[in-house]
This record gives structure tokens, C-alpha cells and sequence, in this order.
């Protein structure tokens, strides 16, 4: 089938210094995703057009673009599901450093603020595992999913507006310890989520659920850090 | 302008083996990790299944059941100290991953799920065991993250986006590394004591792969480029279920939760070929089973593929056909809901990219290039050697699937490789940091980035009209077709010849992007350089070895050759010349057998 594809260009460095699109007229097959679409376009037509990507299936987090206006992963976007006319953008909210290049450490400093790794220095004695039923596993199983791609974070209005709230990822990720029953340090999560930066910015606008790759309740998962706060912690 | 910066350690590589050797390294020493991608990006975070080690947590298993069963899926070729050391280890680092926050699958009693994976078995009953040690079918994804997330925790230094691009050696010795920032373009020396390549593979040289864009086999290159020696690059693994036509991974997991290889007329034919295992034999068994079948005419409507059945009530009929007892001895049975909780990925692997729902249809599969048995030779304390006396070369460690211990021999077991990074990675990150502390910053020679401006300038100044893409497009049909599944003499011969002439249409690589900032385009030039040199010395290493051992099937020589071929292969690359030597095999306590599963 015929594809009439868009792609956003923005590099100051080539004098491109006011973003446009260049657009192709390409061959392509309702299977192929729009990353293989770009690859092509890469490769025999224009080598300049840069964009990341690593694993091409929906791992790694590396090709978060907005696809006809939704974030979505270039390598888990087909075409059959996009459809016939394609419009590829930079992800929303963070600076564009060339064409689909954002710059992606105001969203890693986000994740680092949340003391995103769990806090337990108590070991069994026998040196073996720690126990946890799978049930306790079980509640906090979506938000281990997370492979950090921004989809979310930079589909919010909120993050758009405010660059002080730390995202709807720092959020999945801190939902992800604290309720987790191994941790020790959900109180202190919760008061950095407490704070003018925190939970209680979002505004329930379900974008970062729809734009979450991994299918990951993300809205939900800020309700119970949510109410988490307000009941004043966890029962595991 | 060039930056010079100085780390006692840096370690290239932010996978698995590259964040568990910056753990140890940056205990008592001053380390820096530099990687190409977001380290959250690697590859590691791919793999599915799990990680193997003799917990017992479900069923009687032990370390030394661990170990043979490494030692026979290697065909023998792998050095059995390594191998005990590694697979003894195996359940320290296990709970060291879960004490660092790994959020693995549960059995009822807590403890850490264990599942099936192929060729682990109970060596007195001979069937499979459950060993491997899972999160759903996101293992490598939670190593991956756990790592990051307490590198995080311990303040450890990187340099995000730095793709290194040349290791640098004074009289013998590693002493530092060049990388482009990629936000900059600019050239960074950094000086270091201790150089760790945790880089990855090379699958990228394949047609069909499971392996991630990044896999370019960059840290093989550079070293075979630095003059020192890849090993036992003939044994490169295709994973018998990549997706049809993508090559994406279905985990042997699906196959340890009871799914099963079907052929075009309707039978599991893995029993023909493994009558004791069947679907769960070594990865290279079962790859030839698939290959046998289809030139047998036995694909999916004759086409060049089969199926995996993972439908609820095809596990149910097998598993009763074969007595399949959950450990409280009742029968093993399963629902469809609790396969989706097991392997979720694949579910979604298949609704995306078949548009099929894998508890309802089979999955069309084909074997896949999947993971470099072969890599920079090193000792089992990460120490990288310099020829097949085991000469060490100072300052330098691998570790992860870049290293070549060798623990997987001829063909990785299932499980071993996440053990593997995580095992060696430590040990690597241990040693570099030892070294670095009883040694001197060696002085760089005085134009340390000539090397790496020369690769760069001959790409960005050349206007021959090679496109990167054509050429990597003939490469990897030629290394599908002649250093694939089987091979044969003249099939590679043929493949020799054409890398040497692909390697000459690069020398006129041109490319559009001329600027600083993220040039992709430069990169991935540079990077086809590095999978052609691999290429070359990896189909040059499989013609010399006329034998067939693990993943290197020769249809012109069907049977193993111990008496003569019972070695490693250390292969140099000098310009066009590709020079080989053998090292012998470490044998412990397991004499070399016929393998049958």
C-alpha cells in the first residue's frame, strides 16, 4: 500500500532552525511499523533524519514519538493500525535537540527523585531470598513494567504546563516500591509525593494511561499513591 | 576540542554485566560508566525467561546438575572450571539480585518461581527441572532496572550517550578509551587503569534476528582492531522461536510452561528428534529439528516456518501424554488466564505484531540469530588474554555476552547468559577495581584520538555512494544463507569471499548527515564496519573447524571431532588477513560423551 508519511524536522546545526516537515510518498506493508518506515527512509533517502531507537519491539523504550498525535512506540506502531496518511512528531514537553531527538534528562531527573530503588538493608539470616507471597507480589506487578519510554509523562497536560511535576513515570515508578512489601522507605516516597511537585497535580486526564506502551494502569497507579498519602501509608 | 577525563575504572556498557561490574568496581574505586544508550535501553532488558540457578525452591536440584547440564549444552567445548565456579554462584547471586530489589514471580511458600527451560534437567530421572528463575517473562527487563535503579542508589557516574569507539593500549597495557558524546560530536579521551568491555553482541550480521539495532558487536571490533583476539566466534546461537519473518524472541519459557513445536502435519516432531525432552532439548538441537523439517517439507503449508502451540488445551493433552506432575505430584494442567500471567509479554508480542492471540492460535516461528557464544577471550576473573597461552592483558576486562570465558562453549543453555553477566560482571567489576588500586595511570600516547578521527574523517569525507544499507543488506542475507543454522565448505568459502568484498565496497561509504549533533547516520556507519569485521572473522573461524559441535552444524562433516577438534578457536584480524590459532578446552571432571537429549 501507498503511505503518505510526514516527519518532523528540527536540527539548527543544518540551518533547519524553525521545525517543518518533510513528507515521502512510500511503499509499504500494513505490517510494517513505523519504524521500519523511518529506517527506510533513513537509509535510501535522507541519512540526516535522526531518531533513537535499540530493540525495534517494545522493550527498550528508546523510539517514544508522537504518531498522528499519540504517543506511541515507532516500533510497536504498524502501519495497518495507524493507517495510510502518518504524521511522526517529537514527543511533547521536553526540548527538541534535533528532529525526533528530545532532551531526556529532565525526565530521568524526575525518575531519580523519587529514590526509584528499594530501601531494605535487613537480610535473611540464612542469606537466602527474601519471602513475599504473590499476592503482596501481585499489588504492585503493573508498575514493574514501566520501561521508562516518557509515553506517558509526555502526554500529560499537567507536565506540559508545569515543569515542576515530576510525571506520571516517576510516579508508576514510585508506586512500584512503595507498594512493594519488602520496602522500608514508602513514608518518605510519599512525602517527596506530597509535595507541590507531587501527586496531587495530576489531574486524572487519563492521557498517560492511553499513551502507555506497557498497558500499565499509570492514573490508577497515582490514585493509590494518591489516597496512599492521604490515609497516611500502606498496609502490605 | 577533545575533553580528557580520568576514572580509575570505566567500564563500557550499561547492561547487565556492565551495571554489576559498576556496582562492585565503584566500591573502592573511582568509576565511570560510558554507553551508547540510555542504560535502561540495553539489551539485557530483552531477555524473558530467567535466570538459572539450582535453588531447589520447588523441586530437588543441584549446583553440580547445574553445572553438566552446562557442560553437555556446550557440547563439550566449554571449560568446565568455569562453568562449576559460575553455575556454584549461580544461587548467591540469585538472592543477591532479590536482596537488591529484583521483584521476581512467587511460588505459594514465597519463595522465588522457578520454571522449565531447555536442556536443565534432574540428572538422575532425566527430565526437566525447574531451575529457572523468573519475573513473568520480563527477567532481563527487572535485572536490568534493579541494577540501574541501585546504581542510582550508589551515586555510580555515567556518561550517557558516549559510544566508545576505540580502546586505547600503551606497550601492552589498556589504559583509557575514546568515545563521541553523541549530543556533541565531540571526542572524549578518558583515561582510566582498569577498562571493562561489557558491549554485547553482534547479531546485528544476521538477517533474522532477535537482537536489538545496538547489537553491532562493537567491542569485538575494536579489540580485534587493537590486535588482540576474539574466541570461538564459529558458535553463534539461532534461538529456535523468533516470530515469522521479524525474528522477535518467543521465550523457551513458553515451551517450559508446556507449549510445543508443531510441524505442517500437525505433529510435535521434537520427539523424533529428543525423545527424552522433546521441546525442552538445547537450542541448537531444536533449530535443526525446525531446519529438518521444512527441507523435509514439513513447514506450515510447506512454508519456511512451524508453529509453537501454547493453546491451553494443546499443553493440557501433552502434558498428560507425558505425565506431567506438578511437584505436589497432581497433574500438571493449566488455563489460559494462567499462562497469560506467565508469559504477558509474548501475549502482547503476538496481538501487535501477528495480530493473533497466542492462547487461542499458534505462533508461526522460525529460528532466529540470537546470542555470540564467542567473544573477547577472558579468564574466569573477566581478565581479558592476549593469545592461547592465556597471556593477560593488563588493564583490560570483559564481561557478558562480549566475553568468551568460556562457560556456553559451542551453545548456550537457556538461563546462563543473564547468570552469565551477572556472575562475570561482578567478578570483572571486583578485578578492575583491584587492579586499578595497586596500579598507575599509564601515560597516553600523545595523539590518543588519530585512531578514531581516521575511521570517522574516511566516512564523512567519502563521496564513493556505497550506501550503509546495501551493504549491511548483503552481509547479513550471505551470513543467513552460508554461516547460519547448517553450513557447509563451500557455503562459507563463498561467505569469506564476499565479506572481503563488502569490506572493500565500504572503504567508498557515504553518508548525508555531515553535522556534530547526534549523527546517527555516522554512527551507524561506523558501527557496519564493526559487524563486517566480525563477519569476516567469524566465517573464516567456522570454514577452519571441520566438524560439526553445538551451533556449528556442518553438513559436509555431521559428527563431532574430539581427537582433533576438542579446542577453542582464537582468531586475529590484521587489515584483510584473518590469522588462527586453538587453545585447548578446560575438562574437570566430565569426559566428553555423545550428547542426546
Amino acid at each position: 500500500m501507498l503511505v503518505y508519511l510526514k516527519i518532523y524536522r528540527y536540527n539548527p546545526e543544518a540551518g533547519r532552525n524553525v521545525p517543518s516537515f518533510d513528507t515521502y510518498n512510500i511503499e509499504a506493508e500494513p505490517t510494517d511499523r513505523v519504524l521500519d518506515l523511518l529506517e527506510h527512509i533513513k537509509g535510501e533517502i535522507d541519512g540526516t533524519i535522526s531518531f533513537r531507537r535499540s530493540c525495534a519491539h517494545g522493550v527498550c523504550g528508546s523510539d517514544a514519538m508522537r504518531i498522528n498525535g499519540r504517543n506511541l512506540l515507532a516500533c510497536k506502531a504498524l502501519v495497518k493500525d495507524v493507517g495510510n496518511e502518518i504524521t511522526v512528531e517529537p514527543i511533547l514537553g521536553l526540548p527538541v535537540l534535533k528532529d525526533m531527538i528530545v532532551d531526556m534528562e529532565p525526565f530521568f531527573d524526575s525518575y531519580k527523585s523519587i529514590m526509584p530503588f528499594l530501601v531494605n538493608e535487613d537480610v535473611p539470616a540464612d542469606g537466602k531470598e527474601r519471602r513475599q507471597s504473590p499476592e503482596q507480589r501481585e499489588r504492585f506487578d503493573d508498575t514493574t513494567k514501566c520501561i521508562l519510554c516518557a509515553a506517558c509523562t509526555t502526554s500529560c497536560p499537567v507536565f506540559w504546563a508545569d515543569d515542576q511535576y515530576v510525571g506520571p513515570a516517576a510516579m508508576v515508578n514510585a508506586h512500584r516500591f512503595i507498594f512493594d512489601s519488602r520496602d522500608q522507605a514508602a513514608d518518605k516516597r510519599l512525602e517527596i509525593l506530597a509535595d507541590h511537585g507531587g501527586a496531587f497535580r495530576c489531574r486524572t486526564a487519563f492521557n498517560c494511561t492511553e499513551a502507555c506502551p506497557r498497558e500499565i494502569h499509570v492514573t490508577q497507579a497515582i490514585a493509590e499513591v494518591k489516597n496512599a498519602i492521604t490515609s497516611g501509608g500502606v498496609e502490605y | 576540542m577533545t575533553q580528557t577525563h580520568q576514572h580509575e575504572v570505566v567500564i563500557v556498557g550499561a547492561g547487565g554485566a556492565g551495571l554489576m561490574a559498576a556496582l562492585y568496581a565503584s566500591r573502592s574505586a573511582d568509576t565511570a560508566v560510558l554507553s551508547k544508550l540510555y542504560p535502561t535501553r540495553s539489551h539485557t532488558g530483552a531477555a524473558q525467561g530467567g535466570i538459572g540457578a539450582a535453588l531447589a525452591n520447588l523441586e530437588p536440584d543441584k549446583v553440580e546438575w547445574h553445572s553438566f547440564d552446562t557442560v553437555k549444552g556446550s557440547d563439550y567445548l566449554g571449560d568446565q572450571d568455569a562453568i562449576d565456579y559460575m553455575c556454584a554462584q549461580a544461587p548467591e547471586v540469585v538472592y543477591e539480585l532479590e536482596h537488591m530489589g529484583l521483584p521476581f514471580s512467587r511460588n505459594p511458600d514465597g519463595t522465588i518461581a522457578q520454571r522449565r527451560f531447555g536442556g536443565h534437567t534432574n540428572n538422575e530421572t532425566k527430565q526437566p527441572v525447574l531451575r529457572s528463575c523468573y519475573a513473568a517473562d520480563r527477567t532481563g527487563h527487572m535485572i536490568l532496572q534493579t541494577l540501574y535503579q541501585n546504581c542510582i542508589k550508589n551515586k555510580v557516574h555515567f556518561y550517557d550517550e558516549f559510544h566508545v569507539l576505540d580502546l586505547l593500549m600503551k606497550d601492552g597495557v589498556a589504559n583509557g578509551v575514546v568515545a563521541v558524546e553523541l549530543a556533541t560530536g565531540e571526542l572524549h579521551v578518558f583515561h582510566a587503569k582498569s577498562v571493562v568491555f561489557a558491549t554485547g553482541g553482534h547479531g546485528r550480521i544476521w538477517e533474522l534476528t532477535s537482537n536489538a539495532y545496538a547489537y553491532t558487536g562493537d567491542g569485538v571490533a575494536i579489540t580485534l582492531r587493537r590486535g588482540l583476539p576474539a574466541q570461538d566466534l564459529e558458535f553463534f546461537q539461532f534461538h529456535p522461536t523468533g516470530i515469522l519473518k521479524l525474528g522477535i524472541l518467543i521465550t523457551e519459557g513458553v515451551r517450559g510452561e508446556g507449549g510445543i513445536l508443531v510441524n505442517g502435519k500437525g505433529e510435535r516432531f521434537m520427539e523424533r528428534y529428543a525423545p527424552t525432552v522433546k521441546d525442552l532439548a538445547s537450542r541448537d538441537v531444536v533449530s535443526r529439528s525446525i531446519y529438518l523439517e521444512i527441507r523435509d517439507g514439513n513447514g506450515i503449508n510447506g512454508d519456511r516456518y512451524v508453529h509453537l502451540d501454547m493453546r491451553p488445551e494443546v499443553v493440557n493433552k501433552y502434558a498428560e501424554l507425558d505425565g506431567r506432575t506438578l511437584p505436589d505430584g497432581s497433574p500438571y494442567r493449566v488455563t489460559g488466564e494462567q499462562l497469560l500471567s506467565k508469559v504477558p509479554d509474548i501475549v502482547d508480542f503476538c496481538r501487535t505484531y501477528l495480530g493473533i492471540d497466542p492462547i487461542k492460535e499458534p505462533m508461526p516461528i522460525q529460528p532466529t540469530a540470537h546470542y555470540a557464544m564467542g567473544g573477547i577471550p577472558t579468564n574466569v576473573h573477566g581478565q581479558a588474554l592476549s593469545d592461547a597461552q592465556g597471556t593477560i592483558v593488563p588493564g583490560l576486562f570483559a564481561a557478558g555476552e562480549v566475553a568468551c570465558v568460556s562457560v556456553h562453549g559451542a551453545n548456550r543453555l537457556g538461563t546462563n547468559s543473564l547468570l552469565d553477566l551477572v556472575v562475570f560482571g561482578k567478578e570483572a567489576g571486583k578485578k578492575a577495581a583491584e587492579h586499578a588500586k595497586s596500579s598507575d595511570y599509564k601515560p597516553l600516547e600523545a595523539n590518543p584520538t588519530d585512531f578514531t578521527r581516521q575511521q570517522l574523517d574516511r566516512i564523512l569525507n567519502n563521496t564513493g555512494g556505497e550506501k550503509i544499507v546495501h551493504v549491511a543488506e548483503e552481509m547479513k542475507t550471505k551470513m543467513m544463507d552460508d554461516v547460519g543454522v547448517f553450513r557447509t565448505a563451500d557455503g562459507m568459502a563463498s561467505a569469506i569471499e564476499k565479506m572481503r568484498e563488502l569490506r572493500e565496497r565500504y572503504k567508498n561509504i557515504s553518508i548525508d548527515d555531515h553535522g556534530k549533533r547526534f549523527n546517527t547516520d555516522l554512527l551507524n556507519a561506523w558501527e557496519l564496519g564493526c559487524l563486517l569485521d566480525v563477519a569476516l572473522a567469524t566465517a573464516v573461524s567456522a570454514h577452519a573447524r571441520p566438524e560439526s559441535r553445538g551451533a556449528h552444524a556442518r553438513e559436509d562433516f555431521p559428527n563431532r571431532n574430539d581427537a582433533e577438534w576438542l579446542k577453542h578457536t582464537m582468531t586475529w584480524l590484521d587489515g584483510d588477513q584473518v590469522r588462527l590459532d586453538y587453545k585447548p578446552v578446560t575438562i574437570t571432571k566430565y569426559e566428553p560423551k555423545e550428547r542426546v537429549y
